[in-house]
């Protein structure tokens, strides 16, 4: 197992994506109750807003800062103006409307850039090598870990350390009682979702190097990201940052050793684990 | 101090409100009783925005909360009790009443330290989170955490729901003590005999409106409307 350190490196970088992805979506899920289908549309809109940026400046980190910014604004609108209007309706209408958009985002990502893959590269020193474990490996693929962790510690800062966390935990545990002790728990909502749009939108910049740029794009993640935030438990941080790491290293020594099965292998966690622990691993209540 | 007129309010399409009137003035414990299922509950929600009344009318000191939202309702000062208490489960003792502190409502009235001093136990569990509590503490957490608030108005919701009849009594002590406080306090209560030591006035709900306003005696003389609209 000469490979072992590659596939072990490798499996961190998409642990690392995977959970930039999630981490929005079980947030948004543990607070509004609502399972975003458009979250990786999302995400890919990051992914296809940097390819246009980088073709314009060339400036890698200039995305990286502007990209997550868009899809803030965008992320706030869609709360805004349709996700809370369609709340008083019920989760099933707002679980179509997250599902219409994803939908409709993808046919717009078609119509402006081509149904067919862009190559994205980082360049400049990302785009370098280094030597860890005795091997050379891609520095771009750490520098992706990297930038999963120092979000995930900012993340648990925030939600630990501040008083603003401890009103979005509150929100998790009942948001209605929240409201009731004098909270704008609408605003925070908005807040929150723009927030989860912005990492997936940040996490999109990330990728697009790292995978290909193509409207399939967002599927191929959102069912990676949909069984971490089951396996995680819906709405725990830190079951996120677990779960994406097994996935990521499950999908990578999957490849390696079981190349035809390594998508069954995520099914198969899901399946154990949910006959385990139904909750998931730091899943609370139902 | 709170006014309630007419009030209609539904869940769909059952109509449970159906015409409910009260008054508050300020500095009184008032206790509202009534049956399962007559909308006690409904009425505390409407005051506070949670359910929205379709008609009628709710003056709290001048001001009109119909078509407010909760913490819009919470930030003129009331506060809310609700029924099953709802103590954020993951969250500690300390950091539940941190939750009760409004934005910008710092009067110097109810601060942690007076909290802890009022309810000692809840200083011997500051670290424990909420879910952990027992049934007596989780009621003491409820109400001090809205009164970090510093409340004029607390609505509290069956307080001694499920309670042993010891810890019965010490939270409507402590009720009465917030109201020497300052605080106006309306309380719903399915234990008429409990409520009776400590409240000033009662009124008594049927099917979605009031049958009964009146202070401890006349509650005792209105032997016919106990019978009909209380358990006995
Ligand atoms: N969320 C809801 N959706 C639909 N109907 C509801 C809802 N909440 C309460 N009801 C119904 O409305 C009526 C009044 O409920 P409410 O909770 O106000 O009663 P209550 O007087 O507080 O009773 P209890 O003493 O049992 O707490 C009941 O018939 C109840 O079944
Ligand atoms: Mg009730």
């Amino acid at each position: 197992m000469s490979d072992f350190p590659v596939f072990f490196l490798h499996g961190l970088a998409y642990g690392g994506l995977l959970f930039l992805v999630s981490a929005g979506l079980t947030l948004v899920f543990g607070m509004m109750n609502v399972l975003n289908f458009a979250h990786a549309a999302m995400y890919m809109l990051g992914a296809y807003f940097s390819y246009t940026i980088l073709r314009m400046t060339g400036q890698f980190w200039l995305s990286l800062m502007i990209c997550p910014l868009l899809l803030f604004v965008i992320g706030a609108v869609i709360e805004r103006f349709l996700l809370r209007r369609v709340h008083v309706f019920g989760h099933v209408h707002e679980l179509l409307l997250t599902f219409g958009l994803a939908y409709i985002i993808t046919e717009v990502v078609k119509w402006v850039w081509g149904n067919f893959p862009l190559a994205v590269n980082v360049g400049g020193f990302l785009g370098g090598t280094v030597e860890i474990f005795g091997i050379t490996y891609p520095l771009y693929r750490i520098f992706i870990f990297a930038s999963a962790a120092l979000v995930g510690i900012m993340m648990a800062l925030i939600l630990y350390r501040t008083r603003l966390g401890i009103i979005l935990r509150a929100a998790v545990n009942d948001s209605e009682m929240v409201n009731a002790l004098g909270f704008n728990v609408p605003l925070v909502f908005m807040g929150v979702f723009a927030f989860g749009a912005a990492l997936s939108g940040f996490a999109g910049v990330i990728a697009g190097p790292l995978l290909s740029t193509y409207p399939g794009m967002a599927n191929e993640i959102l069912i990676d990201a949909f069984v971490v935030i089951v396996v995680g438990g819906f709405g725990s941080l830190g079951g996120a940052v677990v779960a994406s790491l097994i996935i990521g290293e499950l999908q990578s020594f999957g490849v390696l050793l079981f190349p035809k099965l390594s998508l069954a292998l995520v099914y198969l966690l899901m399946s154990v684990v949910l006959i385990i622990k139904p909750s998931g691993l730091f899943g609370e209540k139902q | 101090m709170l006014e309630v007129k007419d009030i209609h309010s539904f869940y769909g399409k059952s109509h449970i409100l159906q015409g409910v009137s009260m008054a508050l003035k300020e500095g009184e414990l008032v206790c509202l009783l009534g049956r399962n299922g007559v909308g006690k509950s409904t009425t505390l929600k409407s005051i506070m925005g949670l359910v929205k009344p379709s008609e009628g009318s709710i003056r709290f000191n001048e001001q009109e909360l119909i078509g407010k939202r909760p913490y819009e309702v919470a930030r003129l000062g009331v506060g809310y009790v609700p029924e099953d208490r709802r103590i954020f489960r993951s969250l500690t003792v300390h950091e539940n009443l941190l939750m009760g502190i409004r934005n910008g409502a710092k009067k110097g009235g109810w601060t942690i330290e007076r909290v802890y001093e009022q309810f000692p136990q809840l200083k011997q569990r500051r670290e424990n989170k909420g879910g952990h509590l027992s049934g007596g503490e989780q009621q003491m957490l409820t109400v001090a955490r809205t009164l970090m608030g510093d409340p004029k108005l607390i609505l509290v919701d069956e307080p001694t729901e499920g309670l042993a009849p010891l810890i019965v009594k010490e939270v409507l002590e402590m009720l009465a003590a917030v109201r020497s406080s300052g605080v106006t306090v309306l309380m719903v209560e399915q234990n008429f005999k409990a409520s009776i030591k400590v409240a000033d006035r009662f009124y008594i709900m049927g099917k979605g409106h009031m049958v009964f306003d009146g202070d401890t005696e006349a509650l005792l003389a209105a032997e016919e409307i106990r019978r009909n609209y209380l358990e006995v």
